[in-house]
């Protein structure tokens, strides 16, 4: 990025005063390493995210802000409703409530490295990733609308999963206000028989060894210690999710006019928030809010399994917490000395609230609420904590991964996946995927350095670090 | 016999992929644009074309047809765990000016171990979305796939 066109506020915060039709400033944090690093393309689309109806404060990017669909990935943006504020299916992303959980198992390394092979031949076996792999269960669309009103608390309800596993969810693993009949009968026929898989990109489940504590208290409080194993899922709503973006992007962008709203880019279509069309968005983005956490339910439910069959004497994997990067949530903020309740759009980006939230469960009331930042096949992820003054600093938000480097094609032409996986299996890390093609595409050095990534997010008072996770074996799609 | 002016190429974006089909028509440019589509996630050519099926859709615009023509294929392909080698596209306009479209897409069931996908495909995006006719008067239809 030139950064002749944004001012340094400190050290790690940008910022882009509001000229032409911006209504706020856009707010990039970032060192210079990493700002320098951004497309062009980041600058624009924060600009234009702060030209939208009813935007409140600034156009927000986190530190692993990376071109986007209409809103950068790494883009915060906060809406009132009572000032014209809109809600944006571009603004949430393609895969509504992507996210990630982790959980805390009682093994060690050494444990696994015991049985590594046939752990990840049976992780493998057991949950279905990648193009064309359905899953191994299929529900009728009326359990579907079942799944879409309760997320979690369904799944769980079903046998797939402990009653104590909702109080380590965000919204208790069910998502108020989503309206099944909002999302459409082709969408539901889509995830009819994807409940419990991964899917494919950039969705991982790892198992990977606690390596470093940055913080011992709030680890202990977390249940991490020093070489202890724990297992990382990052998906979403699958196919259900991806229908909804597509259906409303569409419906939005042919209603933008009769809404008298001037979009810079059609992938930003929107509608207000109080109009039929941004209640019926709101109805089915909810709805796949709970698909994505449902499916994330289910796939812990097939990894206890084969916990159960691997560790038999030590087999309880508790969650530690499921967090969604791709949503757009309702939340309560100060603004100008007025408690406001705002529609907060964070594609891309971890909501991640400080101690003493009331949003958080008593056990972590006094830590701040998990953020988990995925790294790339190979490369380390962390665990850090929400802050106190994120409020004020991002709406509670911070970073969410590292963020492609490289295109699909440049990696492509770099790297082979046989080889990759070969060079990765002999680092100690086993990789199991349906496509050799798909892991090339996915290298570890097609993505940003997610380590400089965390660092920024710390200093610049958005989360705190805890713990870094390095990668065992990794099912990716 | 395939035309000089039909093919259909990948083009580079950030993070996805960009598809794009030629064709001496809109109707063909279609339809390599859904070869293009498949061949984000293998050569097209290996599809074995065992079984159709029948995909119709409308929009007011040209751009916004080829929007839905891929999303409707991406649709199938993940609904019904297929993969396509071959299309057959009718566009028509209708009273009120809306193009409908009436096509055939001809393939095979996904068998992982002989296919080997590279990605699923979430969906086509408006980003570069186009559907125009160039000075040569070859359409050209394409957008970014999100996967």
């Amino acid at each position: 990025m030139d950064i002749n066109r944004i001012k340094q506020v400190s050290e790690t915060e940008w910022m882009a005063h509001p000229h032409g039709t911006m209504r706020v400033p856009g707010v990039i944090f970032a060192d210079e390493v990493l700002i320098r690093e951004m497309d062009d393309k980041v600058y624009e689309q924060m600009v234009n995210v702060a030209t939208l109806p009813g935007i409140v404060k600034a156009s927000y990017v986190m530190p692993d802000g990376h071109w986007g669909y209409g809103f950068p990935i790494g883009g915060v943006a906060a809406f009132d409703p009572n000032e014209g504020g809109i809600i944006s299916g571009g603004g949430v992303g393609f895969d509504i409530s992507c996210g990630v959980r982790c959980l805390l198992s009682q093994q060690t390394r050494d444990d696994v490295e015991k049985v590594k092979e046939a752990l990840a031949h049976q992780l493998s076996r057991s949950i279905p990733a990648g193009m064309g792999r359905g899953g191994r269960l299929t529900f009728s669309l009326s359990e579907l609308d079942e799944m879409l009103m309760g997320g979690a608390k369904w799944a769980i309800a079903q046998g797939y999963g402990e009653q104590a596993d909702l109080m380590r969810i965000e919204e208790h693993g069910c998502m108020n206000g989503a309206q099944p009949y909002e999302v459409s009968d082709k969408a539901k026929k889509r995830q009819q028989d994807e409940m419990g898989t991964l899917g494919s990109g950039n969705h991982y489940l790892e198992v990977q060894e606690v390596t470093e504590i940055y913080q011992d208290k709030i680890a202990d409080a977390f249940g991490l210690s020093l070489g202890q194993i724990v297992i990382c899922i990052h998906c979403g709503s699958r196919g259900l999710g991806h229908q909804i973006g597509t259906e409303f992007l569409r419906d939005m962008a042919l209603k933008a006019e009769e809404y008298k709203i001037k979009l810079p880019d059609r992938e930003l279509a929107c509608a207000p928030i109080n109009s039929p069309l941004g209640q019926r968005y709101l109805g089915a983005m909810r709805a796949g809010i709970n698909c994505a956490l449902a499916n994330r339910q289910i796939i812990t439910h097939l990894l206890r399994e084969v916990w159960d069959l691997t560790f038999p004497e030590k087999s309880s994997l508790n969650l530690l917490y499921d967090v969604s990067h791709n949503t757009c949530k309702v939340e309560d903020y100060l603004v100008d000395g007025k408690l406001k309740e705002l529609y907060i759009h964070r594609k891309g980006a971890t909501r991640a609230f400080g101690p003493g939230h009331p949003s958080l469960p008593p056990l972590l009331q006094k830590t701040g609420q998990p953020v988990f930042i995925g790294g790339s096949m190979g490369t380390v992820s962390y665990v850090l904590a929400g802050m106190k003054g994120a409020e004020a600093r991002s709406f509670n938000s911070s970073c969410h991964g590292a963020g492609r480097a490289l295109s699909r094609h440049q990696a492509l032409r770099q790297w082979q996946g046989k080889q990759l996986i070969k060079d990765l299996e002999d680092q100690g890390i086993l990789i199991r995927s349906p496509s050799y093609r798909g892991v090339a595409e996915e290298a570890p050095l097609a993505y940003k350095d997610v380590t400089a990534v965390v660092n920024v997010s710390e200093k610049a008072g958005l989360s705190t670090k805890i713990a870094k996770l390095v990668p065992l074996i990794c099912i990716k799609g | 016999m395939k035309h000089a002016k039909e093919k259909w190429e990948l083009f580079s974006h950030k993070a996805d992929m960009g598809i794009r089909g030629f064709g001496s028509s809109f109707e063909k440019a279609f339809e390599q644009g859904g070869l293009a589509l498949m061949g984000v996630l293998m050569d097209p050519a290996q599809v074995t074309l065992q079984t159709s099926i029948r995909i119709s859709c409308s929009a007011p615009t040209m751009d916004m047809l080829f929007y839905d023509w891929i999303n409707e294929l991406i649709y199938e392909m993940a609904r019904q765990h297929l993969v396509f080698g071959q299309y057959h596209v009718k566009i028509n306009e209708v009273q009120g000016g809306d193009l409908v479209l009436e096509g055939e897409a001809l393939g095979e069931t996904i068998d992982v171990e002989k296919h080997q996908l590279a990605v699923e495909i979430k969906g086509a995006t408006f980003t570069e979305l186009k559907a125009e006719k160039n000075e040569l008067g070859t359409c050209i239809v394409q957008c970014v796939v999100d996967v």
